[in-house]
């Protein structure tokens, strides 16, 4: 039958510590605080327009580099005036970093996971066609080699040198990078499994691959892949931040995290608030990702815990 | 063993020529004319039929592969139409400063983080260990840009300790150069540190159970030789693998950090040939900056006998 009581068992029982009490309890500590960060981030992306935002692409060459905290009145048609506080300041253009910062957090995110899910997607394919199929392994492979000799950030200015700049060409651009990796890990769960008693049976009993790869070796890679796309979720928010900086990513009037620390480059001398806040929420994000992945990967995945 | 060195060199050439076939492939799916694309957007029709008849645009495509490889075997990486130059010209030109800034990280790293990971090790489970580890997943997870400006603001700006920016050749000056290279090697190195410190950790501790780091103990030898001669020694194997894994990371990094520290080396060429689609040039340096990562991981995996005599071939 299913692998999935064996499977789920195995997840139940913690990774070996040979260290106190206090390892654990710290653990979960990260991977709660993971999750906070990662929850809050999704409340401001989602109600970035609710948070007294204004809207993150208007231009005021009147109000340009303003540090932060800085108060502006601003004259409402009907003739009545308010006060708005750039609580982050002001860019080179006038727009309000604080409104910039909370709608960025949407192409962050948004990002992550779609990157997450889409190389994950592929790379379990390919993997699980790669692992089984032995006359196509080799060529996979060997192609699969040859995306991993070109360093992540190079093939994915590659991609992005070949298509027009967009959010769409950017989740490419990770993508593709991503995909020897999870495919390599796929592959190697489909090698060891294929070993199993349960599956040789399987195959004795005459179940036909297309099922014998769905329920008993598909079941085997949920958990490593849940912590590699927590890790790849990771290195896409980083990678698309820095192709936004390098200018190469999304178009600059966008509102994302990098393109705001892009925009802030040429005066970060006397404003480096715009650097600062982007490239705060940023490294925060990230590390509250990584935090979450490397807990998950102590509870689902003993055996990679302990390598690592 | 000259058997498996042999072999082992052999098994890099197909990884190169797929990588080169990748590359080559890449314009062809461009859309529009790849003769073109490749000469810019400035181009006459005499210059794109210059091209077209260079690269053999109307023989079939694998004969077009094989023109276009021979040439790079030659070292003809085509011309810039960018920058007004061969390319093999430019890379050399921009060679120095990636290698000072690539070589000094690797250097600060390995001296920061062996100690780091060993001292973390011995401490297991203390506060040392944690922050250690703590530091490291931070090093993960902080962009470089970030720390970049980090240092340039306390240490440049703020303290006005070092120049804020750009490069100077080493036969300009030694003391200026060192100067303008220890803030994007500081920059640089975190990660590569929180990389190689998690992996000298884990590979310590694995070694500290065997039966050998107690006799030593048993012996009466002093704890620090137990962990460098005994421990370490036997530890150095995964450690150089990751060293040499998180080349990959550095030539990522060094694309970042040349930008934000404006180092004119291979890294802010790379993003200036992409920002103009200079096609030509944006082939070269990943058929370079590949075929360095592939070479140097082949010298690790070599140079496993040296640091270990045990495995045998």
């Amino acid at each position: 039958m299913s692998t999935e009581p064996a499977l789920l068992t195995d997840a139940a029982v913690p990774a070996p510590r040979p260290t106190n009490l206090f390892a654990g309890l710290a653990r979960d500590w990260a991977v709660l605080f993971g999750a906070a960060v990662i929850l809050v981030m999704i409340v401001i992306g989602v109600g970035a327009p609710f948070l007294g935002t204004v809207d993150p692409t208007e231009i005021n060459p009147t109000f340009r580099n303003r540090v932060p905290g800085t108060e502006q009145t601003i004259r409402r048609a009907d003739g009545t005036t308010a006060t708005y506080r750039h609580w982050m300041g002001t860019d080179s253009l006038g727009r309000d970093v604080y409104s910039r910062v909370l709608y960025g957090a949407r192409i962050s995110l948004v990002v992550g996971a779609a990157a997450a899910a889409i190389s994950i997607a592929i790379g379990l394919v390919i993997g699980l066609v790669a692992g089984y199929l032995r006359w196509l392994d080799g060529i996979v492979m060997r192609f699969m080699d040859g995306l991993m000799a070109i360093p992540a950030i190079l093939l994915a200015l590659a991609v992005v040198s070949l298509f027009r700049a967009g959010i769409v060409s950017v989740i490419i651009a990770i993508v593709v990078p991503e995909i020897p990796r999870v495919v390599r890990l796929v592959r190697a769960i489909v090698l060891s499994v294929r070993e199993e008693p349960y599956v040789e049976a399987a195959i004795m009993t005459g179940t036909p691959t297309p099922l014998l790869l769905i329920r008993h070796v598909l079941p085997n890679t949920v958990a490593p892949l849940i912590v590699q796309g927590t890790f790849v979720c990771a290195s896409a928010i980083l990678l698309e931040a820095i192709l936004s900086f390098l200018g190469v990513g999304i178009p600059p009037d966008t509102p994302t995290w990098g393109n705001i620390m892009a925009e802030g480059r040429g005066l970060f001398r006397v404003y480096p608030h715009n650097i600062f806040f982007p490239g705060l929420c940023l490294a925060l994000t990230v590390l509250a990702v990584n935090m979450l992945g490397d807990g998950l990967r102590d509870r689902l995945d003993p055996k990679l815990a302990k390598r690592m | 063993m000259a058997g498996y060195i042999l072999r082992r060199i052999v098994a890099t050439i197909p990884v190169m020529l797929i990588v080169a076939v990748l590359v080559f492939l890449m314009l062809r799916l461009t859309p529009g004319d790849p003769a073109a694309v490749i000469a810019g957007d400035n181009a006459n029709a005499e210059q794109i039929a210059a091209i077209r008849t260079r690269l053999g645009l109307d023989q079939p495509i694998v004969v077009q592969f094989f023109i276009w490889f021979g040439q790079i075997l030659h070292g003809d990486f085509g011309e810039s139409f960018f920058f007004k130059k061969s390319v093999a010209e430019l890379i050399v030109s921009r060679l120095e400063p990636t290698l000072a800034l690539s070589l000094s990280t690797i250097l600060i790293a390995v001296l920061v983080a062996v100690p780091l990971g060993v001292l973390a090790a011995y401490k297991q489970g203390t506060v040392i260990d944690k922050i250690v580890m703590g530091f490291s997943v931070l090093g993960f997870s902080v962009p470089v840009f970030v720390i970049g400006y980090s240092l340039i603001y306390l240490f440049a700006i703020k303290l006005n300790w070092l120049p804020v920016q750009g490069y100077q050749r080493i036969a300009d000056g030694v003391g200026g150069f060192l100067a303008r290279l220890i803030l994007p090697s500081l920059t640089l190195s975190v990660i590569y540190i929180a990389l190689i410190a998690r992996m000298t950790r884990t590979s310590v501790l694995d070694v500290m159970g065997e039966d050998y780091i107690r006799t030593a103990r048993a012996k009466g030898q002093v704890e620090r030789k137990v962990l460098f001669n005994h421990a370490l020694r036997n530890a150095a194997v995964p450690i150089v693998t990751i060293i040499g894994f998180g080349v990959a990371l550095l030539i990522g990094g060094v694309v970042v950090t040349e930008s934000v520290f404006t180092i004119p080396g291979l890294g802010r060429l790379t993003v200036d040939a992409v920002l103009a689609r200079d096609f030509p040039t944006i082939q070269a340096v990943i058929l370079l900056f590949s075929f360095v990562y592939v070479l140097i991981n082949l010298v690790v995996d070599l140079a496993y006998r040296v640091f270990d005599p045990r495995i045998r071939y």
